[in-house]
């Protein structure tokens, strides 16, 4: 348990600290969403069927942004290194590395996304339900990204292959996450849609670490 | 604790080439092992097979405790072993003291009383002046001394290391060979690429010239 602590705290300060990543993907965020009534017209009539569905795709796109320094940055330091030989199996660091990165992006997007949802004219009644799902999604996003990022592990130009890798893995959650907020907009029960996201996430969250622990161990070899 | 590691039959092949075939060698507790060979020769492929990261295409490592029983590689690899590469692992925008401290808990795991290794490690290696500075404003061989802290801050028997002493001047370089010398004396095992001779006595393993 101490070895988890320990990995888990060094792994949050890196994340929070590694040139402004949370705020960064934020930024990201709120750019996407700044830029569709600009480019589909301001007319709140077009913008507010679209709102939630676009809230999603913009989640979706943020939580893509660190994902390739995840591990990369270690491989490249030697730190994969320091970190095999510790106490923690590889799927443990691989936990513990995916959930720090959903604390320090996921967390701060799904604050962000009600506030976006809201600007494309989303009723403030949905606000809760963003922001819950955003929560729910982005731990799977942090758990899939992870696997797609250490999958793409000593590959030349690994950002774009995490992208490509990622995003097909990311649609279940943006489904999900989207139709519940659809059912909710047009008065029906949100829950169905909620825990078919929660299901894949936690498929995700048991899948990951076992395929990335050994992509991670291959690309060491 | 390990007391030896034996590597038998050892064939190490990397992509198209073979680095070394049928390579076996033995080291006991309180010996020092140094692999001298030309660049390219298999040294640093070698010891990553020897904690584990690299797969060799025939024969086995293995670790024995003091009743010659073989300890699992795997509990050999997370507990007993250290293995200091030449990338150092060390994160630019954190401060030396952040640094040893989170490398002696995270391998020190398994001691009993991991802190105490700290201290000793900050007086040995002269780091007292550094523990402030961030990472990235070290020379090579401040950095070097604040990865090989690590040996002291977490006790482990067996030190595998890679071209250790190259970036040390001579004053730290024989600070080393005291601190590998103590290790010695105390039951531990080294393994050291090197090009340059250790300060301490050691037995030789070479792997030769490029095939």
């Amino acid at each position: 348990m101490k070895s988890l602590r320990v990995l888990f705290r060094r792994e949050l300060a890196l994340a929070w600290g590694g040139g402004g990543g949370p705020l960064l993907a934020c930024g990201f965020f709120a750019c996407l969403t700044a830029i569709l009534p600009l480019a589909a017209g301001g007319d709140p009539a077009v913008l507010k069927p679209v709102a939630s569905g676009v809230a999603w795709l913009a989640l979706a796109l943020a939580s893509l942004l660190s994902l390739e320094r995840l591990f990369e940055r270690d491989l490249e330091d030697g730190a994969l290194d320091l970190l095999a030989t510790g106490p923690l199996p590889m799927e443990g660091v691989f936990v513990v590395k995916a959930l720090s990165q959903w604390l320090a992006t996921g967390l701060p997007l799904a604050l962000t996304a009600p506030v976006a949802a809201l600007a494309l004219g989303q009723p403030v009644a949905l606000l809760p339900l963003t922001a819950l799902g955003a929560l729910i999604g982005g731990l799977g996003f942090a758990f899939t990204g992870a696997l797609g990022a250490a999958l793409a592990l000593g590959a030349k130009r690994g950002g774009l292959l995490i992208a490509v890798v990622v995003l097909p893995l990311f649609i279940p959650p943006v489904v999900f996450g989207s139709g519940a907020l659809d059912r909710a907009a047009s008065g029906l029960d949100p829950l169905p849609a909620l825990a078919l996201l929660g299901a894949y996430v936690l498929f995700a969250c048991a899948i990951a670490p076992i395929a990335g622990a050994a992509a991670i161990r291959n690309a060491q070899g | 604790m390990i007391q030896t590691l034996i590597g038998s039959g050892l064939t190490i092949v990397r992509g198209e080439r073979t680095l070394f075939r049928d390579l076996s060698f033995e080291v006991r507790s309180g010996e020092a092992v140094a692999l001298t060979g030309a660049n390219g020769s298999g040294k640093t492929s070698l010891l990553r097979a020897v904690s584990g990261f690299l797969t060799p295409a025939a024969g086995k490592v293995s670790f024995c405790d003091a009743d010659a029983n073989t300890i699992d590689p795997g509990l050999a690899r997370g507990h007993q072993l250290h293995h200091l590469g030449h990338l150092d692992a060390l994160k630019g925008a954190r401060t030396a003291r952040e640094e040893l401290q989170f490398q002696s808990d995270w391998l020190g795991h398994s001691s009993l009383d991991a802190a105490s290794g700290i201290p000793e490690a900050i007086e040995t290696l002269g780091l007292r002046p550094l523990l402030d500075l961030e990472v990235r404003k070290l020379s090579a061989g401040q950095r070097r001394r604040l990865a090989m802290a690590r040996l002291i801050g977490a006790p482990r028997a067996l030190w595998l290391l890679d071209e250790p002493l190259s970036p040390l001047d001579s004053r730290w370089r024989e600070a080393v060979g005291q601190i590998m010398k103590t290790h010695l004396d105390s039951g531990g095992l080294i393994m050291a690429a090197v090009h340059d001779p250790l300060p301490i006595p050691t037995r030789s393993l070479d792997l030769g010239l490029v095939r």
